[in-house]
């Protein structure tokens, strides 16, 4: 699938919720069913800090897709890092670097993406691209 | 019975009727900021839609006009602290801008290296890293009061820490994260039996209980407008004339200087002298309103009736399962600094927002404090005298249900 296609589909589940709480209840959950995060990589280098929670990040290249782990000590964080690594996961670095990621405003989490030090997802969402853009330069 | 009309304040404050997300707003992030109430507001207008002109230097009439308010606000600042002279009140930007103006003027004119400057464990980074920052320009010391586990200060260390290298004691009067009310004046006893000056950061403390210069013989004393009803981007330094005749200036240009050449500057007097370009006049003559405000109502009903919800507050707190509350000093302000069981305060701060619950989260800017409990950060609800009962219910029902949320 596509990243348009996988934000699609992460747009369609979350337009079936029409309580908030059953929103963020589906976040939370996606938070706790999130992969594991290999503590091999829980080093200082993969650490995106915000004022309010910590994300972990790492990212490697395989047969030419870039694939990512991810952690945050917020549930709600860490059901945002399960729906970014959902939709850009086992995706070309340069599909990566080219995607319009609008759908975290679409399923109504708007506020969590002002561009502050409140929680780091801009900040995510930057670092996801930066991964990209270096394993680009690799393959080049 | 608190002299308190909770009704007519409230009125008073029109944002308090918004709702956000279709839920009634309760505001509990008053230590971050509290709202402003109406006549506030209108005197900002009012001072731009009949007065706006630069001041202490027109000779025509709205400059005249503008001259006396911002004057009489530095008057309503003085009456309200109880300095001896209003020119002891210097108008900044905030605490943040007062803290660096005194810690920049104050190493320039007494500090030296190898002297000592004391804070303490529970202090702002505002009180911390301007500090941080002169000591190491000046090769000076910087030292911390420690603290125990119920948030107070340990004194018998404090003692230990002052020495004839101490220049400076700047302690919090009250602490934003942890609500504790620190005994100011045996700090400032200690402090002058040992030579030294001292600072209080009155930030948290202006709007809670009454705050005398005179009575503690505080050296220098901070405060932030913002934080008591009063607009941003306001704020107060404090400063015993004799010692503000012989600091040195921290930033130079409009109104601080008497006469310039290129060979030789001479600065003007007090308070002119440490206040440089043109300074915020609305918002100054605004801060003025809002010490009205809390002076007609009273410090000390204010004080009481806070200390009745503090009180309520942190016993309907204590009845729901898994709360921790940190600070638990004997004297308290009107702040709670919680977490449940081992829910990450964003996660429980972004579900009471959706209720309607505004709280604050994090580390309150305050790391030293969230490092000494070895937590991720707290959620802080905040109490100002136009909060009710009625929403501190709400309060309590909202985190009962995030907590059972996270099961």
């Amino acid at each position: 699938m596509t990243i348009k296609e996988i934000q699609d589909e992460i747009v369609e589940e979350f337009s079936s919720f029409e309580e908030w709480m059953d929103k963020y209840a589906y976040l939370i959950e996606l938070g706790n069913d999130l992969e594991p995060y290999n503590d091999q990589y829980r080093v200082e280098q993969n650490i995106l800090e915000g004022c309010q929670s910590k994300v972990w990040l790492h990212a490697w290249m395989e047969d030419g897709k870039v694939y990512y782990m991810g952690d945050s000590d917020a549930i709600i964080v860490k059901g945002i890092v399960a729906l970014m690594i959902r939709a850009l996961s086992g995706q070309s670095p340069q599909d990566i670097i080219d995607s319009d990621l609008s759908f975290i405003d679409e399923i109504g989490l708007k506020e969590h993406l002002s561009p502050t030090r409140s929680n780091g997802l801009v900040a995510m969402i930057k670092q996801m691209r930066l991964f990209a853009i270096a394993f680009k330069a690799q393959q080049a | 019975m608190s002299k308190i009309n909770i009704h007519q304040i409230r009125e008073q404050f029109p944002i308090l009727k918004c709702t956000v997300y279709g839920k009634p707003l309760a505001y509990f992030d008053n230590a971050a900021t509290t709202h402003k109430p109406d006549r506030v507001v209108r005197k900002i207008k009012e001072v731009y839609e009949s007065m706006n002109s630069n001041i202490h230097r027109g000779v025509h009439y709205l400059s005249n006009q503008a001259t006396m308010a911002y004057e009489q606000a530095r008057n309503k600042v003085q009456i309200f602290i109880n300095a001896a002279h209003s020119h002891e009140v210097i108008f900044t930007s905030g605490a943040t801008g007062a803290i660096n103006l005194l810690a920049n003027s104050f190493a320039d004119t007494y500090l030296s290296e190898g002297d000592e400057i004391i804070i303490s464990h529970m202090e702002h980074h505002s009180n911390i890293v301007p500090w941080q920052m002169v000591c190491k320009r000046k090769k000076a010391l910087l030292k911390v009061i420690p603290i125990n586990s119920h948030g107070e200060l340990l004194l018998d260390e404090f003692e230990k820490l002052l020495s004839t290298k101490t220049k400076l004691v700047a302690v919090t009067y009250v602490s934003n994260t942890l609500g504790t009310v620190n005994p100011i004046e045996e700090i400032i006893e200690k402090t002058h039996a040992n030579n030294s000056l001292m600072m209080v950061d009155a930030s948290q403390a202006v709007q809670h209980l009454k705050v005398d210069v005179k009575t503690m013989d505080t050296d220098f004393l901070v405060f932030s407008g913002h934080k008591i009803y009063g607009p941003t981007g306001t704020g107060v330094l404090y400063g015993k004339e004799k010692l503000l005749n012989e600091m040195e200036p921290w930033q130079g240009g409009g109104e601080m200087i008497k006469n310039v050449s290129f060979e030789q500057t001479t600065y003007n007097e007090l308070p002119f002298k440490f206040e440089a370009g043109t300074p915020n006049i609305a918002g100054s003559i605004a801060l003025g309103e809002a010490i009205d405000f809390v002076s007609e109502l009273g410090i000390e009903n204010i004080a009481e009736y806070e200390d009745e919800l503090l009180n309520y507050a942190t016993e309907q707190f204590l009845q729901i399962p898994g709360m921790r509350i940190f600070g638990t000093a004997s004297k308290k302000a009107s702040v709670i600094s919680f977490l449940v069981n081992d829910i990450h305060p964003f996660d429980m701060g972004t579900l009471l927002d959706k209720m309607g619950l505004a709280v604050r989260t994090g580390h309150h800017c305050t790391q030293p404090i969230i490092d000494y409990f070895g937590i991720p950060g707290t959620l802080r609800a905040s109490i100002a005298v136009y909060n009710t009962k009625e929403e501190i219910d709400r309060l309590v029902a909202g985190i009962t249900k995030v907590a059972q949320m996270f099961g």
